[in-house]
């Protein structure tokens, strides 16, 4: 069983093994617990199937929020892009539009798998689905991407941190889409070498981005952040499948988010008192949603 | 951790921490009452207080509290079935005194009358720990299966009770001890690597000063299980 605490590490163990990252993070699941490797196949198909789903009802059906503040959007979209209206990019609508659609059933109190957390949780099925159906993939493969994402995840989360309120939207959208750009490279043949390149790409694009939530609810500005989160990743791992490099390593490109995150004022770490949360509409939808005067 | 840690777990939304852990808190209060739940008041704090309504934290306490896993879709109607069912349901927003932020008390009676109060605070990420039982301070994180065994505090009991699972071949992950005075009703929290078959918690509750036994489950399912 080989200890994996840095990107670097877990690269070097893949090159050398001549295998894939999510090889190498499946064989690790099921030894340590001691688990056959089937059944943590299943586990993952499971969760990909729950992506599935929501990536569909997101825009099927009425995800309009208790609150009010979000819901729609995803088909609201979908509409634009059948009736061309948007930029016409392909892969881009599909990729904008499947993050709506997850977040949205999130919002709106649907099922969804948090990756890494339930704020977050539209960019790797908005990534790994789009991929899946423009390249015509078979299961096992985006299977293995999200083993991949969840390897990436891990690390981030032992050095750094996975959560808004204690990161930032770095550690949420941020993480997230260093995943999805890492699954995306893996998915298209990129090399382990390559994946975590992606990774350091995508994770430095959203260095500083703070959580600011109206009202404390994971709807305003969380919903497009998936958006921006997904749209990140594909142009990460598009470079990483160019062999651009991060210039500053992927590793200490985690530290460097764990250091912002530190020293990031406690306003912007998802107590809805600073950023968007603080602005006067903001303010104005937070009394009106609790019915303040 | 592991990988479904971070793929995972399935949940309904939108937050793990309001949503997804507030139903394991309500589920472990069930569990601890029983299944008879006649009426629950709910009192949140700190973040629970402000921001329940558009987390559906009302709804996932509720949903916990009628059995219900935190992937059921059955979350968002749950006040709407638990009204169904006759249950008398009202919620309170408190302000507990060092508490942390997303905090709920359920102060719940059952069928027979009994009441039972449970204290959660709902800790990141989904994880949970409950923290006070009645007037015992306790700590219990449902991750494990978990054995509460009520007693009398007099000397040799946590000997008697390991002895009793040691016979069993299970295995202790995590164990503490709560009394609310010298001598009075105490409470053994045990977290174990497998469940207790129940002839092994029969004799456990024979035995001398113990009052109840009690098995939960843990109420955190991997992803995808």
């Amino acid at each position: 069983m080989v200890h994996i605490d840095s990107l670097q590490a877990l690269a070097d163990i893949a090159e050398e093994k001549q295998k894939n990252i999510s090889d190498i993070i499946l064989m690790e699941e099921a030894e340590g617990k001691e688990e056959n490797i089937d059944k943590v196949l299943r586990q993952m198909s499971a969760n990909l199937k729950v992506m599935q789903e929501a990536a569909k009802n997101g825009i099927a059906l009425d995800t309009k929020s208790e609150s009010g503040l979000s819901g729609g959007d995803a088909r609201k979209y979908q509409q634009a892009v059948l009736a061309g209206k948007t930029l016409g990019t392909g892969m881009l609508d599909s990729v904008i539009m499947r993050a709506l659609a997850v977040a949205e059933i999130n919002a709106s109190m649907g099922r969804i798998v948090a990756a890494p957390t339930a704020g977050s949780c539209g960019i790797i099925p908005a990534v790994c689905l789009t991929l899946m159906e423009e390249k015509k993939m078979p299961e096992k493969k985006v299977v293995m991407g999200l083993f991949t994402a969840a390897g990436i995840g891990m690390v981030i989360a032992k050095k750094a941190s996975i959560s808004g309120a204690e990161g930032g939207c770095q550690a949420e959208c941020g993480s997230a889409s260093a995943m999805a750009a890492a699954a995306a490279v893996e998915m298209c043949g990129g090399s382990p070498y390559m994946v975590i390149q992606a990774c350091g790409i995508a994770l430095k694009n959203l260095l500083g981005l703070v959580c600011d939530p109206v009202a404390g609810l994971v709807e305003v500005p969380c919903i497009k952040r998936n958006t921006i989160g997904a749209v990140n990743a594909l142009a990460a791992a598009n470079m990483a499948l160019a062999g651009i490099e991060s210039v500053i390593p992927p590793d200490e490109v985690i530290m460097a988010m764990k250091s912002i995150g530190d020293i990031m004022p406690g306003v912007l770490k998802e107590t809805a008192e600073g950023g968007l949360a603080a602005t006067s509409t903001g303010k104005r939808l937070e009394k009106e949603i609790y019915g303040i005067k | 951790m592991n990988v479904f840690d971070i793929i995972g777990p399935i949940m309904v939304g939108p937050s793990s921490s309001h949503t997804a852990g507030a139903a394991r808190i309500g589920k472990m209060a069930r569990r601890l009452l029983g299944d008879d739940l006649q009426e629950a008041q709910i009192q949140f704090h700190g973040s629970f207080a402000h921001t329940y309504k558009g987390h559906g934290t009302d709804r996932a306490i509720v949903g916990g509290l009628l059995g219900f896993e935190p992937d059921d879709l059955r979350i968002k109607t749950s006040l709407e079935i638990a009204a169904g069912l006759g249950l008398r349901i009202v919620f309170e927003k408190v302000q507990l005194r060092e508490a942390h932020p997303n905090t709920v008390v359920i102060k719940m009676r059952d069928k027979s009358g009994k009441a039972l109060s449970v204290t959660g605070s709902s800790i990141g990420g989904g994880n949970i720990v409950i923290k006070q039982i009645d007037d015992l301070k306790v700590e219990i994180y449902g991750e494990y299966h978990t054995l509460a065994v009520v007693h009398q505090d007099t000397p040799g009991m946590v000997a008697k009770v390991t002895g009793l699972l040691a016979k069993n071949n299970i295995n202790i992950a995590r164990m503490n001890l709560f009394r609310s005075r010298r001598g009075g009703e105490a409470l053994m929290v045990i977290e174990l690597d497998q469940n207790v078959p129940s002839r092994a918690t029969k004799s456990i509750a024979n035995l001398e000063c113990v009052i109840s036994v009690r098995q939960l489950e843990p109420t955190k399912r991997l992803g995808g299980e």
